[in-house]
């Protein structure tokens, strides 16, 4: 019960920050299919959105980024949805020329 | 949000403590979700899941606006994940692509250890570990609120700007903090309300990240289009 | 209300009431959707009667027929739950909960009257507008899960529809934001107190023409006829409900029912003076006899109640004015539904953001300035009142402490 009346820490923002980006890096590393890999980044980086927000929050410090964490944690997400557009249109290519999206089958160029 | 931040040190259940182990729960199964399944579909209704959680976990550090912005963009922007998702693998021999075991062998194995390397980093400073947000709001909140009964004791008048620093004070107590909407507004047309005095009025703001990074969407937008453009076919007679 | 309840419990376990408040919000909310479905499926089978030249209804429950709606729950629980063998089982069952969940999540933060919000967020519009976006995910789901074709272009029609109906959705509701200068949902309502000549759709006559578009918009994306594409039911047999029986089919109808209830009051709040109604009974009261109704507890609920009333009204006659339009026009193409959206709504929609910028930059007199006008700026978002109050009553406890220590002297 005691850990439900403390209060939280900026550690666990930051541990669940951390966690979404292991988890993000794992998707990245196992997962053939092109749109698995886009989640996988999708989740990283949302893991650096909630350690920037987690540090930019006065709940947890007196010294934080204030308004700087918010606005790059904005940043991140405008960028991402950019990202996420193109890295689409490239799968969009790749399953045109290639008839699938497994990335494995992406290796013409390898000598 | 009063309940939220109400609790205090005798209280039996930190509302705001509950609050986040029950989103960052939710966040990290559907994350885990996300990286273990291999239907495309099921994996990115995970990550919406996942994504939607991350917003509540925001809201409760107080980002309120970067919180819906992430509903809005993120999760929004993820319904076109979706679709194409189901566009490109409606046929059912791409729904599922296994993934070889020695991949996940190897892939568990870093991200285990590069979580654990990392959770034992965050959890390294002990000023971290919990919050005294609360109490030390509180506290102020007294001390300022005697403050003024002394004054008035004197009997001198409560000035506009006492009363002022008293409503801030009182509402960072219960309510947590300005939801600072109208401060990131400011900070993106290059005013700061937080750093009026900054050495460098100028370039405090964000103004210029915000204009490229309107350009950087257009010019993807663009680029997106196209590359993402259907194929003209040579063999239909209509063709310029 | 949460402090109401947590003076039940001893100190260190005012969380349960603070729970029981939040159940309470919780049940309301819920009736809300659910009673209003039950309404408005009897009020369309009268409405569509009624343009039909037919009565509808007339036996279930009286005259009116007014149980019909009751009538059908009925037969809908009693419907056998059909799932395709080809389905994808765990998005099949979850997608009706998933657009019901948004839908009602949205009611969170719409508020009732000045102050009678779940949530009181000062982002509380843009939560709103992002959380009514999320409920074309169920409808995909549902379109992916149930393994069939029907459903699938249903569900493909509905996301492209939905998608690029919430541009000129956003910049119509840009507009009110503009003029109030808040994103606080109560605000932007309390700033329209007074006579309905303060009611934002009065305040230049670009916003006369944003509020169509925003109907235009609303109706596209909760989906209803002439834009229900998703179900288009004479080419896509019942389009992503086609595999959906029984309960799991009415909690999508559900969800429907609720956004439309939704868009409405939200346009009744940022066009049409929200709880306000056309002319201020009470706080012409209070202005009457300030020194009575000022300490009275009461009123200010009994002013709140009939603020609820106004608003529901209002928004009954939007949701009315849907199923008007859904039984007058014929259902549009595909691709007439996009040009309508990218060609018409969105130049429109731009122009009039402009319009009405420079309306309101140069301050233009209309309707809104013929009567005595209340000062927009001077109503200020709940984060700061929340402040105002408490530093009111520990001046005031801080004066009586001081009184009780005088005569202690």
């Amino acid at each position: 019960m005691s850990f439900l009346s403390e209060p939280i820490g900026l550690s666990h923002y930051l541990a669940v920050g951390a966690f979404l980006f292991v988890t993000g890096v794992v998707c990245m590393a196992t997962k053939r299919n092109a749109l698995g890999i886009l989640m996988g980044i999708e989740l990283v980086l949302n893991g650096a959105i909630v350690n920037f927000v987690g540090f930019a929050s006065p709940y947890f410090r007196d010294e934080n980024l204030g308004l700087d964490g918010h606005l790059i944690a904005l940043f991140v997400i405008v960028l991402a949805a950019a990202e996420a557009a193109v890295a689409l249109a490239i799968a969009l290519n790749f399953y045109n020329n290639h008839a699938t999206i497994d990335v494995d089958r992406a290796d013409e160029l390898k000598g | 949000m009063t309940p939220l931040l109400a609790a205090t040190s005798e209280a039996a259940i930190n509302w705001h403590t509950v609050m986040f182990y029950v989103i960052a729960l939710c966040a990290c199964g559907f994350a885990v979700i996300v990286a273990m399944t291999n239907n495309i579909v099921r994996m990115a209704f995970a990550l919406i899941v996942s994504l939607a959680a991350t917003s509540g976990l925001l809201f409760l550090a107080g980002a309120y606006f970067v919180g819906a912005m992430q509903l809005m963009i993120y999760v929004g922007g993820t319904v076109v994940l979706l679709i194409f998702g189901v566009m490109l693998t409606a046929q059912k021999a791409f729904i599922t692509m296994q993934t070889k075991a020695g991949d996940w062998i190897l892939g568990l194995l870093v991200g285990g250890t590069f979580l654990a390397v990392l959770v034992q980093l965050v959890f390294l400073m002990p000023q971290w570990q919990s919050s005294d947000y609360q109490s030390v709001a509180d506290a102020q909140l007294v001390a300022f609120a005697q403050e003024l009964k002394s004054q008035q004791d004197r009997g001198e008048e409560i000035t506009p700007q006492q009363r002022r620093k008293l409503e801030l004070l009182a509402a960072k107590a219960s309510e947590g903090m300005p939801q600072r909407t109208g401060e990131i507004g400011l900070a993106l047309v290059g005013v700061r309300a937080d750093k009026i005095e900054s050495d460098q009025p100028g370039l405090a703001g964000y103004l210029l990240p915000f204009e490229i990074v309107s350009v950087h969407l257009l010019v993807v937008l663009v680029g997106a289009a196209f590359l993402a453009r259907a194929k003209r076919h040579h063999h239909g007679g209509n063709q310029r | 209300m949460g402090e109401f309840f947590a003076g039940w419990f001893p100190a260190g376990w005012e969380f349960l009431g603070y729970t029981i408040a939040a159940l309470i919000q919780a049940f309301l909310l819920v009736n809300v959707i659910a009673l209003g479905a039950f309404v408005f499926i009897w009020a369309e089978r009268k409405v569509s009667g009624r343009i039909q030249d037919r009565l509808g209804p007339t036996r279930t429950g009286g005259a009116f027929g007014w149980l019909q709606s009751l009538a059908d729950g009925i037969k809908l629980l009693s419907k056998e739950d059909l799932m395709p063998k080809d389905a994808d089982p765990i998005l099949f069952k979850l997608a009706p909960y998933v657009a019901f969940a948004a839908s009602f999540s949205a009611f969170m933060a719409l508020p009732f009257a000045s102050g009678w919000v779940a949530l009181h967020l000062n982002i509380g519009l843009f939560f709103l507008i992002a959380v009514l976006g999320l409920e074309v995910f169920g409808v995909i789901l549902a379109g992916y899960s149930s393994g069939s074709k029907w459903s699938l272009f249903g569900a493909m029609r509905q996301a492209a529809q939905v998608v690029s109906y919430e541009v000129p959705l956003g910049i119509c509701v840009i507009v009110p934001l503009m003029i109030c200068g808040t994103m606080d949902l109560v605000a932007i309502g309390d700033q329209q107190r007074g006579l309905f000549t303060n009611w934002l759709i009065f305040h230049d006559p670009f916003i006369f023409v944003v509020f169509w578009i925003y109907f235009t918009c609303a109706v596209a994306s909760v989906n209803r006829a002439p834009f229900d594409l998703a179900e288009a039911e004479s080419e896509l047999v019942a389009g992503f409900l086609t595999e959906y029986s029984g309960m799991r089919w009415s909690l999508f109808f559900m969800a429907e029912y609720g956004s439309m209830i939704l868009v409405s009051a939200l346009a009744a709040i940022l066009f049409f003076g929200g709880w306000n109604g056309p002319i201020p009974v009470f706080s012409a009261l209070m202005d009457w006899y300030p020194d009575y109704l000022g300490n009275c507890w009461w009123f200010s609920s009994i002013a709140n109640v009939f603020g609820v009333l106004c608003l529901l009204i209002k928004a009954s006659i939007g949701v009315i004015l849907m199923m008007w339009v859904r039984w007058t026009f014929p259902r549009l193409r595909v691709d007439q539904v996009i040009t309508m959206c990218l060609k018409y709504c969105v130049p429109i929609a731009a122009v009039c953001l402009l319009g009405v910028m420079f309306w309101t930059a140069l301050g233009v007199p209309f309707f809104n300035d013929l009567l005595p006008a209340q000062e927009r700026a001077l109503v200020r978002e709940g984060w700061y009142k929340t402040g105002e109050k408490q530093a009111d009553t520990l001046l005031k406890s801080l004066a009586s402490s001081t009184d009780e220590q005088g005569e202690a002297e």
